[in-house]
C-alpha cells in the first residue's frame, strides 16, 4: 500500500517535470522577448545572459515611437482589424444564412462553387491580385488588406461555420415567425441570428486575429512607413544594412503581443473553442 | 363556400412568395459571391493566363511566350532544391507536430492539479502573431551571442549558428513554427482523447495490460482518424509557410530554406518576373489540388474502415 502510493508520487513527478521541461520552449520565448525589451543594447547580447535586466531601460518604449510610425502602425492595425471583423460579419452571417435556410436556384452548386477557395493556398492567386488592385489604382492603400479578407479564404471559412452552425438548429421557429408574417429579412435579423451568437463571436475572434497577423498582403501591397500594419512595423526596427535593432524589435514586439496575450488568458476558452471549431471545418 | 377558393389562390401565392423568397437568397449571398468571382476565381484564371506571358513592369508590356515559363522552371536547378526543401519541410513539420501534438494531449489528459495552467501555456504560440514568434526565435537563435548557444555554453557544447548553418537552419525554422502550431493539434487531441470511453482502458488493465500495451493497443487505434485529420491541416499549412521563413532565414543561407511560396514571392515581387512566378503558382495550385483529392481519397478509405 504505502509503496503503491511511493510509486504514484514519484509517477506524478515525473509527469510535472516532463510537462515542466515541455513548456520551456513555449513559455522563454515570451519572457525573454520582455526581458530584452527592457535591456540596453549593451546588455541585450551580455555573457552571461541575464533574465532580469540590470538596469531597466524603460526609454525603449519611448524610442520605438520615435523610429517610425509606430503608434500609427498600432492603430492602423486596430481598425483595420475592426473593419475587416465588421464586414466579415455583414457578408457572411447572411450569406450562411442564405446557404443553410432558403431556397433558390443554386444554392448547392454555388456553396460548393465557394468551397473551392478553401483547397487552395491565398499565395496563389497574390500575383493577379496585386495587378487587380493596381489596375484599380488600391496599391498602397488599405484596401486590398480590408477587403480580400473579408470575400477571400477567411470570409468563405466564415460563411461556411456560421452555415454550420445553422444547420444545427431545427427550423420550426423560423417557420413560425414567418407563418407570423415576419418576412425573411425580419426573421433572418430577429429569430435566427440571434440563435448562432457562439458562431458569430467564434468568427469575429478568428477573423480579428487573422487581419492583425496578416503578412504576406501588407508585405505585397504596401510600402508607405506611414500605412504599414503591426507584422510589417516590427520586422522594420533594422538598421541600414537590415540588421535587426534588436531591443527597440523585441520592445516593439512584446507592446504588440501582450494586449492580444492578455485578451486570451481572459477569455481562454472561447479563444480555444473558435481556434479548434475553425480547425475541424474541413 | 370559401374553403373552395383557398385552393385555387394559394398555389399561386406560394410561387410568388417562393419567388421572393429566392430573391432574398440571392441578395443574402450577393456580396460573397461577387467577392469570389472578383478576388478568388478571377485572379485563379488570371495567373493561368500570366504564366503564358512576360510582363514588364516598367513599360507594361506583355508578350505571349507559350510554355516558357514552363520550360524555364524545368532547367531551373533552384526549383528543385526549393521543392526538396518543401517536402523536407512539410515532412519534417508534420512528424514533429504530431508526435508532439499527441505526446502533450496524452500528458495533459487527466484531471490533474494545473492542468488548465499547462494547456493555457502550449496554446499561447497558438493566438500569437506568427511574425512576433520568428521575430523572438530568430533572437533566440543568434550566432555567438544568441541565447540558446550561451546557455550551450555553460554546459560545455559549442552550438551551431544556428540559422546560418544550411542543416540546423532547416531544423530551426521547422522547431520554431511547430511551437507556435503544436497546442492547436493537442487540442484537437485533447477533444478527441475526451470521447473515448475509460471502461475501455480500465477492462484493459484489469486484464492485465500494461499502461503501454493499452495506449499502444487501445488509445492510439481509436484515435487513427483524429491523426489523419490533424496530418491533414498541418500538411497544408505546412505548405503556405512563407513568414517564418522569410523573418527567420530569408531563404537561407545558400537557398536551404527556400520554400515554393517563398520563391514565388521573391520571383514575383523581388525580382519582377510574374511569368515565372505565376507559372510556379499555378503548380502551386496544382500541388494543393493533389493534395486535396488524396485527402478525398484517404479519408474515405478511413470512413469504410
Amino acid at each position: 500500500m504505502r509503496r503503491e502510493r511511493g510509486t504514484a508520487w514519484l509517477g506524478r513527478g515525473a509527469w510535472y517535470a516532463a510537462l515542466i521541461a515541455l513548456s520551456a520552449p513555449f513559455v522563454f520565448p515570451f519572457l525573454w522577448m520582455a526581458s530584452g525589451s527592457l535591456k540596453t543594447p549593451a546588455e541585450i547580447f551580455a555573457f552571461p545572459p541575464t533574465l532580469i535586466p540590470d538596469r531597466w531601460n524603460w526609454q525603449n518604449f519611448v524610442e520605438i515611437f520615435r523610429y517610425q510610425p509606430f503608434a500609427r502602425q498600432y492603430a492602423n492595425s486596430l481598425y483595420i482589424a475592426a473593419l475587416v471583423t465588421l464586414g466579415t460579419l455583414c457578408v457572411s452571417a447572411p450569406a450562411g444564412y442564405a446557404f443553410a435556410r432558403i431556397k433558390f436556384r443554386g444554392n448547392t452548386v454555388l456553396f460548393l462553387l465557394l468551397l473551392t477557395t478553401l483547397m487552395m493556398p491565398t499565395e496563389v492567386t497574390i500575383i493577379p491580385n496585386f495587378f487587380f488592385m493596381k489596375f484599380l489604382g488600391l496599391i498602397n492603400t488599405h484596401v486590398p488588406l480590408i477587403i480580400l479578407p473579408i470575400l477571400g479564404a477567411n470570409g468563405v471559412v466564415s460563411t461556411f461555420l456560421i452555415r454550420q452552425f445553422f444547420l444545427s438548429f431545427p427550423q420550426e421557429l423560423e417557420d413560425a415567425a414567418m407563418i407570423d408574417g415576419l418576412g425573411r429579412f425580419g426573421v433572418f435579423w430577429h429569430v435566427a441570428l440571434p440563435l448562432v451568437k457562439p458562431a458569430l463571436g467564434a468568427v469575429s475572434i478568428l477573423t480579428f486575429l487573422y487581419s492583425w497577423n496578416l503578412f504576406l498582403e501588407p508585405l505585397v501591397f504596401m510600402n508607405d512607413l506611414r500605412l504599414f500594419t503591426l507584422p510589417l512595423a516590427l520586422n522594420n526596427f533594422a538598421d541600414a544594412y537590415g540588421v535587426p535593432v534588436w531591443h527597440f524589435q523585441l520592445a516593439a514586439t512584446t507592446l504588440s503581443v501582450l494586449p492580444v496575450l492578455a485578451v486570451y488568458v481572459l477569455a481562454q476558452q472561447r479563444i480555444v473553442d473558435s481556434f479548434v471549431l475553425s480547425g475541424m471545418k474541413g | 363556400m370559401t374553403t373552395s377558393t383557398v385552393p385555387l389562390i394559394q398555389p399561386r401565392r406560394a410561387r410568388g412568395r417562393a419567388f421572393f423568397d429566392a430573391l432574398h437568397g440571392y441578395v443574402f449571398i450577393g456580396p460573397q459571391l461577387l467577392g469570389f468571382f472578383a478576388f478568388v476565381l478571377g485572379p485563379l484564371v488570371a495567373v493561368f493566363v500570366f504564366s503564358f506571358q512576360d510582363r514588364d513592369l516598367l513599360t507594361g508590356a506583355v508578350a505571349f511566350v507559350g510554355l516558357k515559363n514552363y520550360r524555364a522552371i524545368v532547367v531551373d536547378p533552384l526549383f528543385y532544391k526549393v521543392l526538396s526543401n518543401s517536402l523536407v519541410f512539410t515532412a519534417g513539420l508534420v512528424l514533429l507536430n504530431v508526435t508532439l501534438a499527441l505526446t502533450l494531449a496524452l500528458l495533459l489528459s487527466g484531471n490533474f492539479r494545473g492542468v488548465t495552467i499547462f494547456r493555457t501555456v502550449f496554446f499561447a504560440s497558438v493566438v500569437t502573431s506568427a511574425v512576433a514568434w520568428a521575430i523572438v526565435w530568430r533572437f533566440i537563435l543568434q550566432g555567438e551571442q544568441g541565447v540558446l548557444n550561451q546557455f550551450l555554453g555553460i554546459v560545455g557544447i559549442n552550438g551551431p549558428n544556428w540559422l546560418r548553418e544550411p542543416r540546423w537552419a532547416m531544423v530551426s525554422v521547422i522547431v520554431a513554427r511547430v511551437l507556435k502550431n503544436v497546442g492547436l493539434n493537442m487540442t484537437i487531441y485533447l477533444a478527441a482523447l475526451k470521447s473515448i470511453p475509460h471502461e475501455y482502458g480500465e477492462a484493459a488493465r484489469v486484464d492485465g495490460a500494461s499502461g503501454w500495451q493499452v495506449l499502444r493497443s487501445i488509445t492510439l487505434p481509436l484515435l487513427a482518424s483524429t491523426t489523419l485529420f490533424v496530418a491533414i491541416i498541418t500538411v497544408n499549412g505546412a505548405l503556405q509557410v512563407f513568414d517564418h521563413i522569410l523573418l527567420m532565414t530569408a531563404g537561407g543561407p545558400e537557398n536551404a530554406t527556400s520554400v515554393l511560396v517563398y520563391y514565388i514571392y521573391r520571383q514575383a515581387f523581388q525580382f519582377f518576373q510574374i511569368g515565372y512566378a505565376s507559372a510556379l503558382a499555378v503548380l502551386l495550385f496544382f500541388v494543393a489540388l493533389g493534395l486535396t483529392m488524396g485527402q478525398w481519397f484517404l479519408r474515405g478509405r478511413s470512413a469504410e474502415a
